[in-house]
């Protein structure tokens, strides 16, 4: 049995109290001993991961009508492994698990029943209650029985080797080295066989939720999964706040401050508008739009292909690919020292060079002093 | 009876008051304000609504519903992202505006700009606050690039979107150029004559980038109407497609980059 984590455990159990109304403590003894007949029953079918331990008698049988009503979609789903499992048809079966009845194949034919039982394995099924629960668990005790493999393998379909690995499975679950037939399940099962060969049909397909009354939902755990193996937390919580209010008030208030401020500057100033466009007479200095007058400057430096096509080029190559070149996995400033210098020297330098080509050039590009001759410059 | 007169009757407030929420419990205001908007009526303040006010929204929903403490410090970003975004949208609003009272060939192109400030009502200002707007757009988008460097915010898994920013930023200066020239007057026709000189000089295909930029050899009429129509139709389609790669890479991203 593989470990169960004592939170869940005690959550069971007291689910499974409260649903019996029995002593938690007691019941808690039960599953983790897993020795009582009763307990074995139970825990078939909350972890399906222990041992398949054959069901007993229920403590309270039910009569028939009282078996809740099991969704359609599901007894088809049962009938149809039943079926297939058999080889009986399919609307044959399902009439019979409709009416309750216990599987046309009786218990105390191990063989066959095993046979019946293996596709609908207990442990994995996901329909415990509709399956026939008496011989699907007496099953449990004949698995043992390894010459079975072979005949239960043409039986079902079920390639031999696969029936072997899983039998194999069991029996490490269940702590076995070597498969002794009978040796585990032993003490509880021969009786469990007994038991539900005894029990009608009905009743032991009702017996796991016989205890239940009305309205108390029980929670079958269908198996345990280590957290860390399907669920990686990779992120630790950050300190998050609601966009709204907080960052789309700032957001509006940015906005409108940016807003008033247009529209109050171009309240007072207006966009240029000089002459007709005339081709013949071009204005000196003649200067391109602001953005690109620090290329202009190193016009007056460089040769033009230098200057107009390679300098922005690689500029706006090396602009994309600084993610790239950058390996320095840290945003710490301290850390950062060469890139952060680097790119403020290129950042200034760009900015003093359109600074300079703005104001500190007049006609024929040549330096002036803003102050002294004027400003040789239209936004 | 505070608010009530000598009739008898409620006040103006009051009557005013109520037929307000009248309108705001009618079914088509509420066809309009989905679920969680605050102008919906019985909206209240919890943190389902605050989440609706997001999720809920056209707009807002560019917006992650929660956003890291230290991203919504001013300071953190100082806006420029998505001011640089408020600004396209005005210069789109404004630049609308523009195009019902101009048409990109020789002498009426100037004329119509001319004219804005003479016979159409708040022609001026509007032309300002597109040329102010457009002029500031590149600042802003220009410093916006310099905060995210500083921030490193371009590091894994970032990388890509400065790719994208530096296209954007590309298509701010191209949209800003193309704009330049359709005022045709001397300014314009200069500035665009010095700017497309330089890519004249592309080694071995230079004189067919110039070409392919002026439609012609030197600025002419076809400049106009080839840098009207890259102006107002293509760049702009182009550098939304960009801007919307853009925002849903700092969402995949992961949100805002940080804290340092
Ligand atoms: C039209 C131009 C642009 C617009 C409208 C724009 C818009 C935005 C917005 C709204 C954000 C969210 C964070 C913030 O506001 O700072 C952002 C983030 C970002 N932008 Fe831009 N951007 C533009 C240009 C650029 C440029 C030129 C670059 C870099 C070359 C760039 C690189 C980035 C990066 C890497 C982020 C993620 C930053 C972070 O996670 O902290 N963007 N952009």
């Amino acid at each position: 049995m593989t470990e169960i984590p004592e939170e869940i455990l005690r959550r069971s159990a007291e689910a499974r109290a409260k649903a019996t109304g029995r002593d938690v403590a007691e019941v808690l003894a039960e599953m983790r001993g897993d020795d009582s007949p009763s307990s074995a029953k139970e825990a078939s079918i909350e972890q399906p991961t222990a041992t398949a331990a054959a069901p007993t008698a229920p403590e309270k049988p039910l009569p028939t009508e009282e078996i809740p009503e099991i969704p359609e979609e599901i007894l088809r789903r049962a009938a149809e492994a039943r079926a297939e499992a058999t080889g009986q048809d399919v609307e044959v079966v399902l009439t019979e698990l409709r009416q309750g009845a216990p599987p046309s194949i009786s218990p105390p034919q191990p063989a066959t029943a095993v046979a019946s039982q293996i596709p609908v394995d207990p442990p994995s099924s996901i329909v415990p209650e509709v399956a026939p629960t008496a011989s699907g668990s007496a099953a449990a005790a004949p698995v043992e029985q390894r010459p079975d493999l072979a005949t239960l393998a043409e039986q079902t379909g079920i390639p031999a080797h696969l029936l072997e690995r899983s039998y194999r499975a069991r029996a490490k679950a269940e702590g076995r080295e070597e498969p002794v037939p009978g040796e585990v399940d032993g003490p509880v099962s021969a009786p469990a066989v007994a038991a539900s060969g005894a029990a009608t049909g009905s009743v032991s397909t009702a017996a796991p939720v016989a205890a239940v009354p009305e309205g108390v939902r029980t929670q079958r755990l269908l198996t345990v999964v280590k957290a860390g193996a399907i669920q990686q937390v990779k992120k630790e919580p950050t300190d998050k706040v609601n966009t709204w209010p907080h960052l789309l008030a700032i957001e509006f208030v940015a906005l409108m401050v940016v807003t008033v401020a247009l529209f109050v500057f171009s309240a007072f100033v207006d966009a240029p508008l000089l002459e007709f466009a005339n081709f013949n007479d071009q204005p000196n200095p003649s200067k391109a739009p602001w953005y690109f007058l620090g290329l202009q400057e190193l016009l007056s430096y460089f040769d033009p292909q230098v200057a107009g096509v390679l300098i922005p080029g690689i500029g706006l190559l090396g602009l994309a690919i600084i993610p790239y070149i950058d390996r320095n996995p840290s945003v710490k400033p301290s850390d950062r020292k060469l890139a952060i210098m680097t790119f403020s020297f290129f950042v200034m330098a760009s900015g003093i060079l359109t600074i300079f080509g703005s104001f500190f050039r007049g006609p024929g590009f040549n330096f002036v002093f803003p102050w002294v001759d004027g400003i040789f410059f239209d936004f | 009876m505070a608010n009530g007169n000598s009739n008898g009757r409620p006040g103006l407030k009051i009557r005013v008051g109520e037929a307000l929420g009248h309108v705001r419990e009618s079914e088509v205001w509420s066809s309009i304000f989905r679920p969680g908007s605050p102008f919906r009526a019985g909206y209240s303040d919890s943190p389902r609504n605050r989440s609706y006010v997001i999720m809920n929204n056209v707009l807002y929903h560019l917006h992650p519903v929660k956003v890291k403490r230290h991203g919504v410090r001013l300071s953190y970003t100082l806006c420029l992202g998505g001011l640089s975004f408020f600004l396209f949208i005005l210069l789109t609003i404004t630049g609308i505006f523009l195009m019902f009272y101009y048409r990109p060939t020789s002498p009426a192109a100037f004329n119509d700009v001319a004219a804005l400030s003479t016979d159409i009502a708040f022609g001026q200002m509007t032309r300002n606050l597109h040329r102010w707007g457009a002029h500031l757009m590149v600042l802003t988008v220009f410093l916006h690039m310099c905060r995210v460097f500083y921030h490193g915010a371009y590091k894994p898994p970032r990388e890509f979107n400065w790719v994208v920013g530096v296209i954007l930023l590309l298509l701010t200066l191209l949209l800003s150029f193309t704009g330049y020239l359709l005022p045709w007057d001397q300014l314009a026709i200069w500035a665009v004559t010095v700017g497309t000189n330089m890519a004249a000089y592309t080694p071995v295909f230079g004189s067919q980038v110039s070409f392919a930029l002026l439609g012609d050899i030197q600025v002419t009429a076809n400049t106009l109407l080839r840098w009207y129509v890259l102006h107002v139709l293509f760049l702009p389609f182009i550098i939304v497609v960009f801007m919307a790669v853009h925002f849903w890479r700092v969402r995949k991203d992961g949100g805002i980059s940080g804290p340092l």
